[in-house]
């Protein structure tokens, strides 16, 4: 079988992240300070769904992330974790790619890679945060999108999937090849192996322009026209002390019914 | 002007945002409420009286069950039909089925998604969405140059419009459009609703729910099989709580990775984003990927044994105690109180 895992190299979790506003009437710039950049954690879930399958059925996985030079260490991640093969897209025309952009230029790279039986991708990332990028690309393609599964199992040409929803587990089935989005039930992602991170070191991870693609940078349709700061939380923290539980309990239920939330 | 809104539901159970999405839709001008799925009468009755001036319904066999693409099909082709027709607007609440079929939509009229917002300016024939990025470290304005724009706005982010019972109004039938690509084998009962995003109260339990060391368990467990057992009882601890407050039940990744409880409670980065009036975070300690999934809580209060647990920098009201101690009388106080 062979299997695509689509990611993204973001700034870690942990990092604080800022507005960093230019004063000019522009956009202004995200700040992360010194934090590093990182595999997108929900594409974590995404290669470890990935590998997962290869080792039920076979095959090949090879990572995927459109982004600058510096996402090739994205790319070692994943391969450290075990996938055979990575490739990043990369050129300047594809500075401000929206969602869809991204579909396009995914769908494209894709087909260029030779088709997949599957395509895995992450719940959402973690900078946009947008949760639309996997049902376009299944769009562009034309495959059918089985989204936010927590559990996959493939037959043949078909593929079965638990989806998490609000409302409980949906069972779900396509035929392949097919597009998939997976969430944290899929399983912790495994950490990379001393042979793994070996290999990744040694790996080339080819780059391919638009040119290579063989399409014109996508326009862009979703613009940033400004960046804020949320409003600083008011983090005033008002202790609940006392001698018993009891009284601890009396007083701050009085606190939570003061504050008209019920 | 004219706003599409689109009432999501599940087997004719509306979430609540899509209501929201309507009262936004009323405040620009006309909005067009659609509904599609198979037996959907009540819901379209629902539309009107929440304010609809007319209720579009797709009532096909091909969208009984949910399906991305025939979602996706559907809605475009309504969005694409007769130029004059056609609105400037699409809104969604803010769901897995929402995110997903806006997307493909927003492909087939080569336009964009703004979502989860939580304001939207009209500024002459531009739309301005402010939308959350880097887990709501920063928010952003965006705008979409495609036609037309289409945004999932955040639950309770904006006002629930009255419901005015018996009102009467226009409904209209429409054809479904597009083919399924995959199809629905079942739903699992096991795991009930868990519906975060739309609570006004949620109540969380993390690792501390199983710190208990004087409950005894029932003889014969190992010890994961204790601690499990333990977690319940914290667990019917935050549910007792929860329930009394007319409000849901959440958990963080340490809870749900422990097994105490399933995924589908998970606050935070990798579970859900929340904005509820009460948060009551008991037994978790405050890390950022928690943090990140419910400091947009109005009230928050923390219960934690360990008086530097990092949730309390974030907290309105902290209390330094057990939780298996503080919860059963705050429950208890919180009934006298409320008289119930
Ligand atoms: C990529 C990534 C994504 C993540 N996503 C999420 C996410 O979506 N949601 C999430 O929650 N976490 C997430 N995490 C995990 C997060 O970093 C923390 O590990 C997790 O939130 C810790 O959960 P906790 O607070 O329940 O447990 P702990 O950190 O172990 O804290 C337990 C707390 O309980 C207190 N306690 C113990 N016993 C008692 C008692 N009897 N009474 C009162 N208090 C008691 C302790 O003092 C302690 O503060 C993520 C991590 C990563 C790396
Ligand atoms: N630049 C990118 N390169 C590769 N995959 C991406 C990229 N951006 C988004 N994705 C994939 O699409 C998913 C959803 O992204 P988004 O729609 O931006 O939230 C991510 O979890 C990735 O799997």
């Amino acid at each position: 079988m062979k299997i695509i895992a689509c990611i993204k190299q973001v700034p870690d979790s942990e990092a604080k992240v800022k507005a960093v506003p230019t004063g000019d009437g522009k956009v202004g710039q995200v700040s992360w300070g010194d934090a590093p950049l990182v595999i997108n954690p929900f594409d974590e879930y995404a290669v470890e769904g990935a590998l997962q399958q290869k080792e039920a059925a076979g095959g090949t996985v090879t990572a995927l992330c459109i982004g600058p030079e510096s996402a090739r260490d994205a790319l070692k991640h994943a391969l450290a974790m075990g996938a055979d093969e990575a490739v990043l897209v990369s050129d300047a025309a594809l500075e401000n790619l929206d969602t869809v952009g991204a579909a396009k230029v995914l769908a494209a790279a894709i087909q260029k890679i030779g088709g997949a039986d599957m395509v895995v991708f992450g719940r959402q990332t973690l900078d946009n945060g947008a949760g639309l990028t996997p049902a376009q690309t299944a769009r562009v393609l034309g495959w059918p999108m089985l989204g936010l599964a927590g559990q996959v199992k493939v037959e043949e040409r078909s593929v079965t999937v638990e989806r998490v929803l609000e409302e409980g587990r949906q069972s779900m089935k396509a035929n392949l090849p097919a597009v998939l989005s997976v969430v944290q039930s899929i399983g912790e992602p495994r950490y990379p192996s001393f042979m793994g991170i070996r290999k990744a070191s040694k790996a080339t991870i080819p780059v391919w322009s638009l040119g290579d693609l063989g399409i014109a940078a996508p326009a862009a349709i979703v613009t940033r026209a400004e960046l804020m700061n949320p409003p600083a939380q008011e983090t005033a923290t008002e202790m609940i002390t006392g001698e018993t539980p009891a009284e601890i309990a009396e007083k701050l239920a009085d606190k939570i019914i003061a504050e008209k939330v019920l | 002007m004219k706003t599409f809104v689109y009432i999501d539901h599940f087997k004719g159970e509306v979430q609540p945002a899509s209501w929201e999405a309507l009262g936004l839709a009323k405040s620009f001008g006309t909005a067009v409420a659609l509904v599609f799925g198979t037996g959907v009468d009540e819901v379209a009755k629902a539309a009107v009286e929440y304010g609809a001036d007319e209720v579009l319904v797709a009532d096909d066999a091909s969208l009984t069950d949910y399906r991305a693409e025939t979602y996706a099909s559907t809605l475009a082709s309504l969005a694409a039909a007769a130029s004059s027709q056609s609105p400037n607007l699409i809104l969604f609440p803010t769901t897995a089925r929402t995110r997903e079929m806006a997307a493909m939509s927003a492909v087939d009229l080569n336009t964009g998604v703004l979502t989860d917002i939580s304001a939207l300016e009209v500024n002459s024939d531009s739309f301005i969405a402010t939308r959350p990025i880097y887990e709501g470290k920063v928010l952003e304005k965006t705008v979409c140059s495609g036609k037309p724009v289409m945004a999932t706005i955040r639950g309770r982010a904006f006002p629930k419009p009255n419901r005015e019972e018996g009102k009467s109004g226009t409904i209209t039938k429409v054809p479904a459009a597009g083919e399924a690509k995959s199809t629905v084998e079942g739903y699992s009962a096991s795991e009930s609703a868990v519906n975060l995003g739309d609570a006004g109260v949620i109540v969380s339990g993390g690792r501390g729910v199983s710190n208990n060391p004087s409950l005894t368990p029932p003889a014969g467990m190992d010890e994961k099989q204790a601690e499990t057992w333990r977690a319940q009882q914290g667990f019917a601890l935050v549910t007792d709580l929860a329930q009394l407050l007319g409000g849901a039940v959440g958990a963080s990744r340490a809870a749900v990775d422990g097994g105490y409880i399933t995924y589908a409670h998970q606050v935070g980065q990798t579970g859900k984003v929340v904005a509820p009036d009460l948060y009551i975070a008991c037994g978790i300690s405050g890390a950022i990927q928690h943090l990140v999934g419910m400091r947009n809580a109005k009230v928050i209060v923390a219960i934690n044994k360990d008086a530097d647990a990092p949730i309390f920098k974030q907290a309105r009201y902290g209390v330094v105690g057990d939780l298996f101690q503080i919860l059963p009388a705050l429950t208890e106080a919180m009934k006298k109180k409320l008289g119930k």
